[in-house]
């Protein structure tokens, strides 16, 4: 009978006339001769794991899940949780695009390439760059290609990679990773009050230098504000010039392209996933000099046998099931339904929306650093610089002692050094954040 | 009214499915791009900007941003139509080989999306307890599941789980003064990514012939031993589907010359509860769970690649782990904490991988149990099985479990994929692995049931029977014809800006 599953899996839909019926076709008594595994390696043991109907597994789940606390999250730090609208949900989850796989066959699956299609269109606009790729898994593993690709592309003899001191260790960690198999050396470069020292930064710049990264809004939120020269910087030493970004600030920033930025990464699923412990979509797009050396994967116009214009993967050339142990990358399976995600949310906003939203994050910002600021005992922000979404306040109080009173009162925000904490304002509507402010205001006093 | 039937006549009474999708033509082209439907440019500030005003001076804003503003109605329609042009699991049978192309069980839908699974990152311990708890729970589900001691979550796809295990195995040696291992072996038949992720760690590929039955070749794994060697890269079945009978003198072999046993869990499906890749001798394995534990495919992701590894190789794991606090921790009440193994090779994901791929896998887990997941490969062994005596294509390697690999003789096994998708079912990966001449590499899973089975072969049957021609010209029923892959790649257009370069 299908449904219960005492004997097997509720998802294989088995009479045991079929079973029989289908071991005489193959010529077997019994399942098990099917199998040829020798003996010695054979497991006779369990598990014990206990089958469940669907709805004790959702009960189950949900009772583990419940016992996170229910908090407002002013966090940010490369994550983020707007609001995404229920457009996005209903429609990602059409089980055409959600039960289907890479599109090895195009002709069947024209829907999904062309989303991809105008998810990378999105990013060409925002980014100025004429080549995005529809998806790396995150915007640490995007840094991390972005530095293969620079060492690929770069015939310059050194090996020198750098990076603002203040790049969040997780993703300086899995840029190690990726240069782990190449020559190059990752450095970090100093800042000053919360954005690229300028003259630091020169100060290391020489010959050896193949890949300058930067983010702009940074770690902090703060708002760099000569990107210029710091792309004239990386050209002057013919270094690649990464900068790391995402689509709601690029929606309001300077264009990459016109501050000299030769590759762009960063979490483009600030728009499309609601808040999602970390789990992320990987945004690459660089210049056209380097379409050959992109990794992952990228679809292209192309016509069909009637001449009428369709969609395909492409210049496949590059990628690992081709091109094996010379492939620009290793990744096969990406992000794609969450680049689907991202596409229908900007979709969602026009770009009227997306402004709007990127404005919003700074004035938002600002008017919550200011109210912070009124209080004793509060510095904010603590970097004289503009800022999108997020910014860090001084306290006097031990940094740790405030976050874990604020929690208490039903708020998460960031601790950043001894007397520093970090506040976002992205996704969380006025009314929390104005009981935010109140309970603020008693813990720091 | 009967009159007005459609002519359906041209398949007659042909036991294969005919399969006609959605196709919309407006002005002589298919759905028109988001682009073509609408482009607004919003300008930023300045005198005339769009908006009330920026917040910020003009020379750090952009001049301004031009995409398409168009209504939530409109754009319901479009996405709508979009998804009509795609062929997913649910529309019908989709044996990709090595993909495992299963059912993605709704209901795990409905688990990712609990509010209180919407957690930050950067939550303190103490108040994300129950995504710990999950974690935990998980890491010690797929330990059972692959006998493995310790298993990472990190990694977010099977290739960059492969990646942990290179960088785990590379930093292993170092740490015993064993820094010189330059050289991983893969065989020849393995997926693009085994070769792809060693050389992204630095080693050089050897790359391993196999046997005339299909499987390892001992005398050339001698040779290609050496003091220089790393690992061996497995997937057991391997790619044909056959499971490497010498598994153990391998896993000796390979210990023998100081190197380590990786395990490519790709075809773990065929082994769910019947053999596990630690009893065999594997000191390193990904999972990948978008595969054996059936969160969909998304269109090309998000997966999962969690690593488990044997205890020696347990300190190199990415950081943080999740383990229970002992000292707080009662039954009724157990504490989670996230640490850092003591020789982490760091991590290789900005934060802890595809969470949301993760609460569904264990909810997938959660549901079957032990006797659905024995029944899983039961059943997908038995599926391949079947379906391969229905089919007309040879079958030249066995005895094979989930997969087989048959071949279309004289025919381009691409142009026999094409036509596959007239009758209304996905085709066999194709012309991989290399081994088999026009290889149709076909992985049913186990949730197809004997009537699907029976229309499934009588696609690949009709193809069989069919000449070039048809072949040729195929498809013809999908959204778009055939496309042309050459202007493609050589006239690379990809993206709506670039094809107004040239109109
Ligand atoms: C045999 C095999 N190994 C490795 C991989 C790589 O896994 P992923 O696509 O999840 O990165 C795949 C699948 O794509 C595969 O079939």
């Amino acid at each position: 009978m299908h449904g219960s599953h005492a004997t097997g899996s509720p998802y294989a839909p088995y009479t045991e006339e079929d079973r029989t019926a289908m071991l005489e076709t193959v010529g077997a008594e019994a399942v098990d001769e099917l199998f040829d595994i020798p003996a010695d390696v054979q497991f006779d043991g369990r598990f014990d794991i206990d089958a469940r109907t669907e709805r004790e597994t959702r009960r189950l789940v949900r009772s583990i899940l419940d016992r996170n606390d229910d908090v407002t999250e002013l966090l940010g730090r490369g994550h983020y949780g707007y609001y995404v609208p229920s457009l996005v949900d209903h429609l990602a989850d059409r089980s055409e695009f959600l039960t289907s796989y890479t599109q090895y066959q195009p002709e069947i699956s024209q829907g999904f390439l062309q989303a991809l299609f105008e998810y990378q269109s999105l990013l060409v606009e925002l980014t100025g760059l004429g080549v995005a790729n529809c998806s790396m898994y995150d915007a640490a593993t995007a840094l991390g290609e972005a530095a293969t690709l620079a060492d690929r592309v770069r015939d310059t003899t050194g090996h020198r990679v750098l990076v603002p001191e203040l790049l969040r260790e997780e993703r300086r960690s899995t840029l190690e990773n990726y240069v782990a198999g190449t020559d190059l050396a990752v450095e970090t470069y100093p800042v000053a009050d919360g954005t690229v020292d300028l003259a630091g930064l020169t100060d290391l710049v020489d010959d050896g230098v193949v890949m300058i990264y930067a983010e702009s809004p940074t770690v902090r939120g703060t708002i760099e504000e000569d990107l210029a020269a710091i792309g004239d910087l990386a050209a002057d030493t013919e270094a690649l010039f990464v900068l790391g970004s995402d689509p709601v600030a690029l929606s309001l920033l300077e264009r990459p392209v016109d501050v000299g930025a030769d590759v762009v990464v960063g979490d483009a699923s600030v728009l499309g996933l609601p808040t999602s412990y970390g789990m992320g979509l990987g945004l690459f797009a660089t210049r056209e000099d380097y379409l050959r050396q992109v990794p992952g994967r990228l679809v292209g116009a192309s016509e069909d046998a009637t001449d009428r214009r369709a969609f395909t993967l492409t210049l496949q050339t590059r990628e690992q099931h081709i091109r094996r142990e010379r492939a620009t990358s290793n990744i096969c399976t990406n992000q794609a339904w969450v680049a689907l995600r991202t596409a229908m949310h900007a979709a969602v906003l026009g770009p009227s929306g997306l402004v709007e939203l990127a404005e919003r994050d700074v004035q938002r910002a600002r008017d919550l650093a200011a109210r912070l600021d009124d209080f004793v005992g509060v510095i904010a922000s603590v970097h004289d610089r503009h800022h999108l979404r997020e910014f860090v306040a001084r306290v006097d109080r031990p940094a740790r002692a405030v976050a874990d009173d604020l929690e208490k009162r039903g708020f998460a925000v960031h601790v950043v050094g001894d007397h520093e904490i970090q506040i976002c304002i992205a996704g969380v509507c006025d009314e929390r954040i104005d009981e935010f402010v109140a309970a603020v205001e008693e813990v720091t006093r | 009214m009967s009159g007005d039937r459609p002519d359906v006549s041209d398949d007659g009474d042909a036991p294969q499915s005919r399969y006609d999708q959605a196709r919309y033509v407006e002005n002589g082209e298919y759905e028109p791009l988001l682009s073509e439907k609408d482009r607004t440019r919003v300008k930023i500030g300045g005198d005339d900007a769009d908006t009330d005003g920026s917040p910020l001076p003009d020379d750090l804003t952009r001049d301004s941003l031009e995409l398409p503003e168009l209504s939530e109605p409109e754009l319901a329609r479009h996405y709508t139509r979009l998804s009509q042009m795609i062929y997913g699991i649910d529309s019908g049978p989709y044996p990709l080989g090595s993909c495992t192309m299963k059912y993605n069980p709704k209901f795990t839908e409905d688990v990712a999306t609990l509010p209180a699974a919407a957690v930050h990152p950067d939550r303190t311990e103490a108040s994300v307890q129950g995504t710990l708890e999950l974690l935990y729970r998980l890491q010690d589900y797929l330990g059972r599941i692959g006998g493995m001691d310790a298993v990472t979550l990190q990694p977010p796809a099977g290739a960059a789980g492969e990646f942990v295990g290179i960088r785990v195995a590379a930093a292993y040696h170092e740490h015993n003064d064993e820094g010189h291992r330059d050289e991983v072996i893969v065989p020849e038949s393995a997926h693009g990514t085994n070769f792809a992720s060693a050389a992204l760690g630095g080693y050089d590929v050897v790359s391993l012939p196999s046997d005339d039955d299909g499987r390892v070749d001992l005398e050339a794994l001698e040779a290609a031993l050496s003091e220089d060697t790393a690992a061996l890269m497995l997937t057991n079945p391997n790619t044909l589907g056959l499971f490497e009978r010498d598994i153990t003198t391998i896993a000796d072999m390979v210990h023998e010359a100081g190197g380590l046993l990786y395990y490519d869990g790709a075809n773990l499906n065929a082994l769910l509860g019947r053999a596990r890749p630690g009893d065999m001798g594997f000191d390193v394995m990904h999972y990948n769970v978008h595969k054996t534990f059936a969160t969909p495919h998304g269109g090309g992701g998000p997966g999962a690649g969690p690593v488990g590894v044997v205890s020696d190789l347990a300190p190199f794991l990415p950081a943080p782990r999740v383990r229970e606090r002992a000292a707080e921790s009662t039954a009724e009440d157990p504490v989670y904490e996230r640490f850092d193994p003591e020789h982490t090779i760091g991590k290789v994901h900005g934060f802890d991988g595809n969470w949301l791929v993760l609460l569904k896998a264990f909810a997938y887990i959660a549901r079957l149990g032990d006797e659905g997941l024995a029944d899983a490969s039961a059943s997908a062994v038995l599926n391949a099985n079947y379906l391969a005596e229905r089919i007309e294509y040879d079958v030249p390697y066995g005895p094979f479990h989930h997969e087989f690999v048959a071949s279309a003789g004289e025919q381009d096994a691409a142009d026999v994929a094409k036509r596959m998708l007239d009758y209304g079912v996905h085709p066999p990966t194709t012309k991989w692995p290399e081994i088999v001449p026009e290889a149709l590499m076909t992985e049913p899973t186990e949730v197809e049931s004997k009537d699907t089975l029976d229309r499934l072969a009588a696609a690949f049957n009709a193809v069989a029977g069919e000449d070039d021609d048809a072949l040729e010209t195929a498809p013809e029923r999908t959204t778009a014809r055939r496309i042309d892959q050459t202007t493609a790649a050589r006239t690379p257009r990809l993206a709506w800006q670039a094809l107004e370069d040239d109109a």
